[in-house]
């Protein structure tokens, strides 16, 4: 992500703070908020979920992910991989006549083809995962918050930037307390 | 779903389908909280070893190194000291090969068909099956590759440039089995991994707190700093989909080229349009055989009948149960066309089958595979866990004889009857094989002691709990 000027609308907010940080207890508490959110207009933000909410991309109003086409990609690589793999090693740089069979044909070469179309999918389908993420993540400032650790066992927070636009201090922590946020903290970057 | 609506007239259909209302399975007994989820499946690992553990690890590990022994006296020797002469010149290696391959699909096809179905009952038991599907294609690969003999040239069966300037032929079926099969150790490695990710980060989230700075940060390493963001989901939840949906035909494809390397040869009871079916069929069927064979003593130890319950057990075992008809119903197709198909090869080959030399290999097979599964009509008999997990043994000793009895019996009656012969394996091989077992015990037994045995994000995701639109809320 770029830091397209890390102005931040509240001049006295500390440099150092990261954003603000809400816990909630139950996943529907947490949807809800996250509704709110979405709604306020914030975009640097997020939720930290143990395990994938259903529903949650919609209430928090994120598009559909781009890893398919990555996987697509992918699976086309490998597929054209094999295929030429096989007419290259079999039919132009080592010509051998076995069984008097054809040097290539795509119907021998399909099966390899096939595997490897999805050798690559998976590749890059997992890459494209990661990539997008940003993992692998060394330091997030997330990670810091004292609570976190509940937040891959049985909490949920939502994590609002400093760096958004909306962004002010008191009035977001006035907007996540009013969506039922617990335990609003300042994390620091 | 959209309504169409013109002026043409259409032909009567129903305007919207309703579907049936049927109670929806309870997948967590006892309506357990997210934490209590956490605490049970991280306290496992959490918790100081079990003395049974120490027993049963150094047991497979004395198992396991008869496999070491009989690769070492292999490697020194040469591979004639296995029983293999002519004619059959194929037989325990590739049926080990193909009994372990085919264990492993079950693995796979909970984690990604039963996915794709969106059975949610798959969830408490595919972290261990996907583990039981990486071990068994462990154990899969040993045969072939120190059957090539001088396995330090086992890497000419990959595409790499060599001194001889020759390619590997591609139109065997052989290399295509090199292929679907590496594809498949990587892949399921691959989406055993993705599906890890997110618990490894709680484990190490659990470390850290604990104190213990080695374990999180080895935890932590190869939970590459997930920290459960929404916007991660997405995108991981869309990679796994997807390598589901590429694991469903990648399972299917790799038990047909296995079938391949019989079918496409000319021997009488292997060239047959029958076996890719048959072959997958069959994998499935043993692989919930082990599955079960596996996970029924760990859900007793580790007391996770809340996890796997009575509800699992039932669905596998019917599994079980269409899968071994199935491989009934394709003996009994085998038989028919050679009698139908007019070939007095053909013909010959399953009368030898089923009243010849290997007789009893058949009758064994054919007892445990289509008489046993039989049993799971029965409600009581599901609901019995000691007799479901014999009867899972009974599977996996059937099908280990069906490859034995499809490889040997063909070969060792071929076309002439001058060159027929009589298989018994050396005490190489039956060393080699018996210690698989070690060396699939052993990983499984580190499988258990440091990794999640379920994946816990995916079973916090079908509680009650989990449905944000109300109707199932709890607190």
């Amino acid at each position: 992500m770029s830091t397209a000027g890390t102005t931040s609308a509240d001049p006295t907010m500390a440099a150092q703070n990261y954003g603000l940080i809400a816990a909630f207890d139950t996943a529907p508490a947490l949807y809800h908020a996250a509704e709110q959110v979405r709604d306020a207009g914030f975009r640097r933000w997020d939720c930290i979920t143990p395990f994938p909410v259903h529903g949650l991309d919609k209430a928090m109003g994120l598009k559909r992910s781009i890893v398919p086409r990555i996987s697509l990609a992918g699976g086309i690589t490998g597929f054209c991989t094999g295929m030429s793999m096989i007419w290259w090693t079999g039919a132009y740089d080592y010509k051998l006549m076995v069984g008097g069979k054809p040097l290539f044909s795509p119907m021998f070469a399909f099966p390899v083809s096939y595997e490897l179309t999805i050798l690559f999918t998976a590749f890059a389908t997992i890459g494209g995962m990661l990539v997008l993420n940003g993992l692998p993540m060394h330091y997030h400032p997330v990670l810091k918050h004292d609570q976190i650790r509940r937040g891959m066992d049985d909490r949920f927070f939502i994590v609002i930037e400093a760096r958004d636009d909306r962004f002010d201090a008191a009035k977001t922590r006035a907007l996540l307390e009013a969506a039922g946020g617990l335990d609003i903290k300042e994390l620091e970057a | 779903m959209a309504h169409v609506e013109s002026s043409v007239p259409v032909p009567a259909i129903l305007q919207e389908v309703k579907p049936a209302v049927l109670p929806r399975a309870i997948l967590v007994e006892n309506n357990r909280s997210f934490a209590w989820i956490t605490d049970k499946i991280c306290g496992i690992i959490e918790g100081k070893t079990p003395a049974w553990w120490w027993i049963c690890f150094i047991i497979a590990c004395c198992v396991a190194s008869f496999t070491v022994a009989g690769i070492t006296y292999l490697i020194a020797t040469g591979v004639g000291v296995w029983g293999h002469a002519n004619p059959v010149n194929w037989a325990w290696d590739i049926v080990n090969f193909v009994f372990w391959i085919g264990i492993g699909h079950a693995g796979t096809l909970i984690s990604a068909i039963l996915c794709l179905l969106r059975q949610k009952w798959r969830t408490s038991i595919n972290r261990a099956a996907e583990a039981m599907t990486i071990f068994a294609v462990v154990c899969a690969a040993i045969f072939p590759v120190f059957h090539v003999g001088r396995v330090w040239y086992a890497w000419y069966l990959f595409p790499i440039p060599n001194s001889n300037w020759i390619w590997q032929n591609f139109r065997s079926p052989l290399e295509w089995d090199v292929f679907a099969v590496s594809t498949y150790g990587t892949v399921s490695v691959l989406f055993w991994y993705v599906g890890l990710l997110p618990d490894l980060a709680t484990l190490r989230d659990r470390f850290e707190a604990a104190g213990n700075k080695l374990r999180s940060f080895l935890y932590g390493l190869f939970a590459m700093g997930w920290r459960g963001s929404n916007r991660h989901w997405s995108n991981y939840e869309m990679a796994y989909l997807i390598l589901a949906g590429i694991s469903t035909p990648l399972v299917l494809s790799v038990h047909t080229i296995v079938s391949f390397d019989f079918a496409v040869s000319l021997i009488p009871g292997w060239h047959t349009t029958i076996f890719p079916p048959y072959f997958v069929a069959g994998a499935i069927f043993s692989g919930f055989g082990m599955v079960m064979t596996l996970m029924l003593p760990l859900r007793a130890v580790y007391k996770l009948e809340d996890l796997i319950t009575q509800y699992h057990i039932d669905c596998m075992c019917k599994i079980t149960l269409a899968t071994g008809t199935m491989v009934g119903y394709a003996y009994a197709m085998e038989f028919f066309i050679a009698w139908y198909g007019a070939n007095p090869y053909e013909g010959f080959t399953f009368i030898n089958r089923a009243f010849g030399p290997y007789a009893w290999a058949y009758w064994i097979m054919i007892t445990c595979n289509v008489i046993t599964p039989q049993f799971f009509w029965s409600k009581r008999i599901r609901a019995n866990t000691a007799l479901v997990w014999i009867l899972s043994i009974f599977v996996n000793v059937g099908m280990w004889f069906e490859r034995f009895v499809i490889i040997v019996t063909s070969l060792a009656r071929d076309f002439l009857p001058s060159s027929w012969g009589y298989y018994s394996p050396s005490i190489v091989e039956i060393f080699t094989f018996f210690g698989t077992f070690g060396v699939f015990s052993v990983l499984f037994l580190l499988f258990i002691r440091f990794l999640p045995i379920m994946p816990m994000a995916e079973l916090k995701a079908v509680t009650p709990q989990a449905d944000v639109h109300g109707g199932h809320d709890q607190r």
